[in-house]
């Protein structure tokens, strides 16, 4: 656990960068620091491995004040991981991996061996690991930064903008990995951003910072959004609230059956089973949705080309977000909903899933 | 010092001029040479490590080196002037080469893009646009190739082509120290005063760096 | 030309303590003294304005105003000003050696400060984050990061010495730079040129030895 006790921190030229900081960082969750450049979060998130002290208050883990302590070793001791990755560019990317534990004197070869493991943790090719940093694209540098993180079991994990430099699609496998590994794992982590997207997604509480290092409001992602405590916390969430808050609650919607038919089979197969429906299902052999069509526009038989693709699909539990999105998205209007090995359940209307949010609301 | 410069005013002024003549003139053929050729080095990868290490080589062969071997390969007297502009102009192509390669290939990349997209061609496109935009940098490099220059000609004052460097060698012979402190203020002078022309020439070149007012 | 090769293929010119192989000994021997004298004077103060950020306005100063001084009236004025001082043997070799040393401290410095400067904030502040002291910090990544930049400063101080103590010759100290003097005075251009010769072939294999160390030493990940 970390507490931050009126933390602040004042620059030589008077600035505050952050003003009576005060939160508690639970132990095993992830906690965000999200807000715009200048809110102080990245200083905040410095002064917990001591890279910053306080000006006043103080900044305490497990109950120890950090400042009591010497900075190298608090700092072997917690992960760090920041937005250019700092890669080591003289050394390759096992020997990067293995730098704190090579510090905290284990031998070469174990710490050799372990990294390697890591390496295959964070979703990295292991033949990779003879390479020199500058030989990575941008994300896999990111996930060297992780693994060298990570290399000495550290219990607390501060990562500073770890995905901000990457493209929007490896940000996302980014992140999607991070939270695999953190439900393994359960790392104290302290992640700053600037990315509310990435805040609600990754956070299990987001500190929303304002400029001039005031805390503006400390939450969880779904409070967040449906109870921003102020114009400035409203504001930065952004629009589509009510229906982004959707993505934090989960309701039990029945799905209803759906006529189906197999991609391949006839078209006079398919007319048959529509009964005159506007739109037919389709399933590959696996019973796997692929697509709707129109059976009154078939050939002679239901073929890949013939299929309408818009519609999302949502898992069996999912939030209500991916449920209401999945019907607003097919063309029949019926959401489709999969197990978790992807086969159909049934499918569901948007009135169901309303109706679920309207019971939520009053229950 | 200053009563022995009163008195070889004339002189001095006259070897400055010589001087500035040696040094002077390579850098403005160095100049001509090197950009086509950096330009080269710039366009085609291949020739360009082939090109940087010939010139990489050359500036590795010390001054003096040069000054007694090249009569062996121009056919020229030993005191002919002409081997030091032409060992003079080899240092100053050696180093402009690159920088001018550096100079083209740190202009950035959108410039480049915007240019071939409004219809530039290939030509107009070095001309008008990634010259100038190089300037700074070969400016630069043709301000080290100055200094260097003045620096350099003065050693061939040792195998008696006359010259600033003269003064230095007549001081050393007679243990006298003034010309020497003369010869070697007028060529640090000298320098000053290459530099201060190629600032200037370039703050002309270059108007859009400049501040506005 | 043929005369040149006469001169440099006929034995009786490398022996002897005015033999081509002494003389080549004396070179290296200045050049390396006056380099490592530069080295110690010059790595230090480099890494620490590099590392602090702190002095740099005065070393480039420094360093260019060095550079425009020429080196032939470097030589001559520290000589004398310096040998009446001395009164060893070493009255001509020790202010050699002094201007040899000056010539060759502002590349290295600088290559040292700029290689330094140049090294990735994120990774010097990744190393500083994972508990690496200062002194780590400097001597795993800083240093080995830098040292592309300080071979090259490194190299072109040696080619300045090489050079120069070819020059110092005039001041009648030893080395392949005799040669060149003692031919001119002699109206000897055989011996001349085939000295010329071989300090050209000297200054490119001692640039060839360093090149080849620095890619010894330099990690395979710094190169581009």
């Amino acid at each position: 656990m970390i507490v931050f006790d009126r933390a602040t921190v004042v620059y030589p030229d008077q600035t505050v960068a952050v003003d009576q900081l005060s939160l508690t960082v639970p132990a095993g969750q992830v906690t965000v620091f999200v807000g715009p450049s200048g809110c102080g979060k990245t200083t905040s998130l410095r002064m917990i491995n001591k890279m910053i002290v306080p000006t006043s208050g103080r900044v305490l883990i497990d109950g120890v004040d950090v400042a009591k302590q010497d900075a190298a070793s608090l700092r072997r001791g917690i992960g760090y991981v920041i937005q250019q990755a700092g890669l080591f560019p003289l050394r390759s990317v096992v020997d990067n991996v293995a730098t704190v534990p090579l510090l905290l004197g284990v031998g070469r070869r174990r710490a050799r061996a372990d990294s390697m493991a890591l390496l295959e943790r964070v979703g990295l090719d292991p033949s990779l690991a003879r390479r020199y940093p500058n030989q990575l694209s941008g994300g896999q540098q990111q996930r060297v930064g992780v693994a060298r993180a990570l290399a000495a079991d550290p219990p607390i994990l501060l990562m500073d903008e770890p995905f901000s430099a990457v493209d929007p699609i490896v940000r996302q496998q980014l992140q999607d990995d991070l939270l695999r590994l953190q439900a393994d794992l359960g790392k104290t982590i302290v992640f700053v951003t600037h990315d509310i997207d990435e805040a609600l997604r990754i956070g299990d509480q987001v500190a929303v910072m304002r400029t001039g290092g005031h805390l503006a409001q400390l939450a969880s992602p779904a409070d967040l959004l449906s109870d921003p405590a102020d114009e400035f916390v409203a504001e930065f969430v952004g629009r589509d609230r009510g229906y982004r808050a959707l993505g934090f609650v989960s309701g039990e919607v029945v799905t209803r059956p759906e006529t189906t038919i197999t991609l391949g089979s006839s078209g006079e197969a398919a007319r048959r089973v529509a009964h005159g429906a506007d739109w037919l299902l389709v399933l590959d052999a696996d019973r796997r949705p692929v697509g709707w069509v129109r059976p009154d526009r078939l050939g002679a038989k239901v073929n890949a080309s013939d299929l309408n693709r818009s519609g999302t699909l949502a898992h069996d539990g999912a939030p209500l977000r991916a449920l209401l999105d999945a019907a607003l998205s097919s063309p029949s209007g019926r959401g489709v909903v999969v197990d978790a090995a992807g086969a159909l359940l049934g499918t569901v209307n948007a009135g169901d899933v309303v109706a679920v949010i309207e019971r939520e609301r009053s229950a | 010092m200053i009563g022995w410069f009163l008195d070889n005013a004339p002189r001095v002024w006259s070897l400055t001029l010589t001087h500035a003549w040696l040094s002077g003139v390579p850098l403005v053929i160095g100049l001509a040479i090197a950009l086509p050729l950096g330009w080269m080095a710039h366009r085609l990868p291949r020739l360009r490590l082939t090109i940087i290490a010939l010139a990489g080589a050359l500036y590795t062969v010390p001054s003096l080196v040069l000054f007694i071997l090249l009569p062996l390969i121009l056919g020229t007297q030993i005191l002919d002037p002409i081997n030091v502009v032409v060992a003079m102009t080899l240092y100053t192509v050696a180093l402009l080469v690159r920088t001018v390669s550096d100079g083209l290939a740190a202009v950035p990349d959108e410039v480049r893009l915007a240019a071939v997209a409004m219809g530039f061609g290939r030509w107009r496109r070095l001309v008008g646009v990634e010259l100038p935009l190089a300037v700074p940098v070969i400016s630069a490099g043709l301000r080290v190739a100055a200094v260097s220059n003045v620096s350099i000609v003065s050693v061939a004052a040792l195998i008696g082509v006359v010259q600033l460097g003269s003064l230095l060698t007549e001081g050393f012979q007679l243990l006298y120290l003034p010309p020497i402190l003369v010869g070697t203020i007028a060529c640090i002078l000298l320098a000053l005063i290459f530099d201060l022309v190629i600032v200037v020439l370039t703050r002309l070149a270059t108007p859009w760096l400049r501040r506005a007012a | 030309m043929i005369d040149v090769w006469t001169w440099l293929t006929s034995g009786a010119n490398w022996v002897g303590t005015d033999g081509i192989w002494h003389r080549l000994v004396q070179h290296l021997e200045y050049s390396a003294s006056s380099l490592a004298i530069a080295a110690l004077i010059a790595i230090p103060l480099g890494l620490w304005i590099g590392h602090t950020g702190r002095g740099r306005v005065v070393a480039v100063s420094l360093a260019n105003g060095i550079r425009s001084i020429p080196s032939l009236g470097l030589l001559f004025i520290v000589l004398l000003i310096l040998a009446p001082h001395i009164h060893s043997g070493d009255a001509f070799l020790i202010p050699s050696i002094v201007v040899l040393v000056v010539l060759a401290i502002p590349p290295i410095l600088a290559g040292a400060y700029a290689g330094v400067e140049q090294v990735d904030p994120a990774a010097r502040d990744a190393g500083r984050g994972m508990g690496l002291t200062a002194w780590q910090v400097l001597w795993r990544i800083e240093v080995p990061c830098a040292l592309p930049l300080m071979f090259g400063g490194f190299r072109s101080a040696a080619l300045q010495v090489v050079a120069t103590a070819t020059i110092a010759a005039t001041v009648s100290v030893g080395g392949l730079g005799r040669f060149l003097i003692d031919g001119l005075a002699y109206r000897d251009y055989s011996m001349m040129a085939g000295g010329a010769l071989l300090v050209g072939l000297l200054a490119i294999s001692v640039d060839a030895v360093l090149a080849g160390v620095q890619r010894l030493v330099v990690s395979p990940g710094l190169r581009s």
